[in-house]
């Protein structure tokens, strides 16, 4: 072991070139966590966090009391999350098998190259583009009107409302989430597979016992990561098209606490809100990659 | 693998040309309706698929210096800046971090892990940026998202999965570590500098929520703010926006279609030259992290 100095000595260039990026973490990722303790304050904006005195737990009413406002986010919240766990997360699998099913090298990566494209366009062009194809004016109902059809309005009826976010989110990332799948399957043996064909086992056979060992770990590690995300759902996807629809179908925790806090100036509840919001997604990360190596999967960080 | 039957292979074909159908469609009938003709137009109820008669008018409108041109300077300027520096300092950070046994580096690696794992949150957020007194400042879109952890343990993974010997003996023949990173690690590394470098660029152009959060004034605003106004929302936009001095203003379709493709294109531009680099830039670090 070299002595501290001499380790000084040899890495401090190294150190003075983690500063920059270190600097930014700690100033937009741990001093704002200081900035919860207004939770537990009546929070003046011109008092400052430094005077604003102290209320103990009463922003946390609504939510200990169950304020019906703060139910219908917290209820909007899981029910779209059960949708896109149930719905979104298996379809980039199921592409990445098709995908991988292709023998044409050339025709896959042209699908590949369209199919990712949506993930880096951003969420108001994304909103932009369904309300163009679906809205009232739109090129569906456009073209059902020229053809002496009846049109019908899906863009701003808040009963479909999570229909259409969920279709938005298929449409922008399930090309893209079929990428670390698809490095998954590329490592399958292909002299296991021939072995299974020689022994005579089905397509569904051989995608049971031979492919799906090599992707399970991904998609347990993915569901796990989707799951302690459970209570975030698409903020900026939501509040671009929460004017249309109204706040009973379309609030979720995070519009909650954007709403009340930042345009309606309730600062302390909205800081309670987010803080439980803070707190619980930790805790189901940290629960469910528990879960994942009680069922002998690595999970997120190994144990 | 087993003989593939017909059925199946049609199926699986099928598939992949309604996904492509379904991404390709909309920017088609986007772009059409933006260089179609009013009378076009005006004879398909909004949306063309062809055109027969094209026409720039509509972005000659939008590009003729009013609130559309600023926006699209303002966005360039934030992307190029911000970009350039988030490379950086992560590059300058993962290569700090990649050295085995370096000092603290146990400690700064685990602090920049864990920032995945928890958000700070709106209003925390909202009150640091306020008071840093970056309100209303380009820097409150750029210095919260400056580092990104993830980016970080992709190229740190990257790096490592440089032979050591070639650093190794380098630091023999004297290079220090600055050359050593400059001459050896980052010309081998152009594959995860460029998508990282894209994933950054793309992450800029496109934010819009912390630029509605931060910045006050409408003239300040980037591109997403002003599409979300004038084609989200639907806000009437007419010369005075635009500040252009065309005798007949092109319809609001084609001027809002305009301002899409506008927002949309250079990503088209720069994703093909990337795009070749995903699968080496982004899988040895995924997979190896």
């Amino acid at each position: 072991m070299r002595s501290l100095r001499d380790r000084w000595r040899r890495d401090r260039v190294l150190l003075l070139l983690a500063l920059p990026g270190v600097t930014a973490l700690l100033l937009f990722h741990y001093l704002p966590l200081g900035g919860n303790v207004i939770a537990f304050q009546d929070f003046q904006p011109f008092l400052g966090i430094w005077h604003s005195p102290y209320v103990g737990l009463d922003n946390f009413e609504p939510v200990l009391t169950g304020d019906p406002v703060f139910l219908n986010a917290l209820v909007n919240t899981l029910i779209i999350t059960l949708i896109q766990v149930v719905f979104v997360f298996p379809l980039p699998i199921c592409l990445a098998l098709i995908l991988n099913a292709t023998i044409s090298e050339r025709l896959k990566r042209l699908t590949q190259s369209i199919l990712y494209m949506p993930h880096f366009l951003s969420w108001v062009i994304v909103v932009a583009l369904f309300q163009q194809m679906f809205g009232n004016g739109g090129m569906l109902n456009a073209w059902l009107r020229s053809a002496d059809l009846s049109t019908f309005s899906i863009v701003g009826v808040p009963e479909l409302f999570k229909l259409m976010i969920t279709s938005q989110v298929i449409w922008k990332d399930t090309g893209w989430s079929t990428i670390i799948f698809l490095a998954a399957l590329s490592r399958v043996d292909p002299a296991q597979m021939e072995a299974a064909v020689v022994d005579g086992a089905s397509a569904a056979r051989r995608l049971w016992h031979v492919t799906l060992p090599y992707i399970r770990p991904v998609i347990v590690l993915l569901l796990i990561l989707r799951l302690g995300d459970s209570l975030s759902v698409g903020f900026e996807q939501i509040i671009l098209q929460q004017a249309q629809v109204g706040a009973g179908a379309s609030e979720v925790l995070d519009t909650y606490v954007y709403n009340h806090g930042i345009v309606g100036g309730d600062w302390g509840t909205a800081a309670a809100v987010g803080l439980i919001k803070g707190i619980v997604g930790v805790a189901l990360v940290l629960g469910a990659n528990r879960l994942a190596h009680a069922l002998g999967e690595q999970g997120v960080y190994a144990k | 693998m087993g003989e593939p039957s017909k059925l199946g292979v049609g199926a699986r074909g099928l598939v992949l040309g309604l996904g492509c159908l379904a991404v390709l469609v909309p920017f088609w009938a986007v772009l059409m309706t933006s260089i179609a003709s009013p009378e076009e137009i005006n004879r398909a109820g909004g949306f063309v698929l062809w055109t027969n008669e094209p026409t720039l008018d509509s972005y000659r409108a939008v590009l003729s210096g009013g609130i559309v041109t600023r926006a699209l300077l303002v966005s360039a300027g934030i992307t190029a800046v911000g970009t350039a520096l988030s490379l950086v300092s992560t590059i300058a950070l993962a290569y700090a971090l990649s050295r085995p046994g370096a000092l603290l580096q146990k400690p700064i690696l685990l602090m920049t892990v864990f920032t995945l794992l928890f958000n700070p949150g709106i209003i925390p957020m909202y009150l640091t940026v306020k008071q840093l007194g970056l309100l209303d400042s380009y820097l409150a879109l750029i210095l919260p998202v400056l580092v990104n952890a993830f980016n970080v343990i992709v190229m740190r993974a990257f790096f490592q999965g440089i032979p050591g010997e070639l650093r190794e003996s380098a630091y023999i023949d004297g290079a220090g570590e600055m050359r050593v990173l400059l001459r050896i690690v980052l010309p081998l590394s152009k594959a995860v500098v460029s998508v990282i470098g894209l994933f950054y660029a793309v992450a800029y152009w496109n934010a819009f929520f912390s630029a509605m959060l931060y910045l006050q004034s409408s003239e300040k605003w980037p591109l997403q703010l002003v599409l979300r106004t004038y084609v989200v929302n639907n806000t009437p936009i007419g010369s005075d926006q635009l500040s252009s001095n065309l005798e007949n203003l092109p319809p609001q379709i084609s001027v809002q279609m305009a301002i899409l493709v506008i927002s949309v294109l250079p990503i088209l531009f720069i994703y093909p030259f990337i795009q070749k680099h995903f699968a080496k830039g982004l899988m040895v670090g995924a997979v190896k992290g």
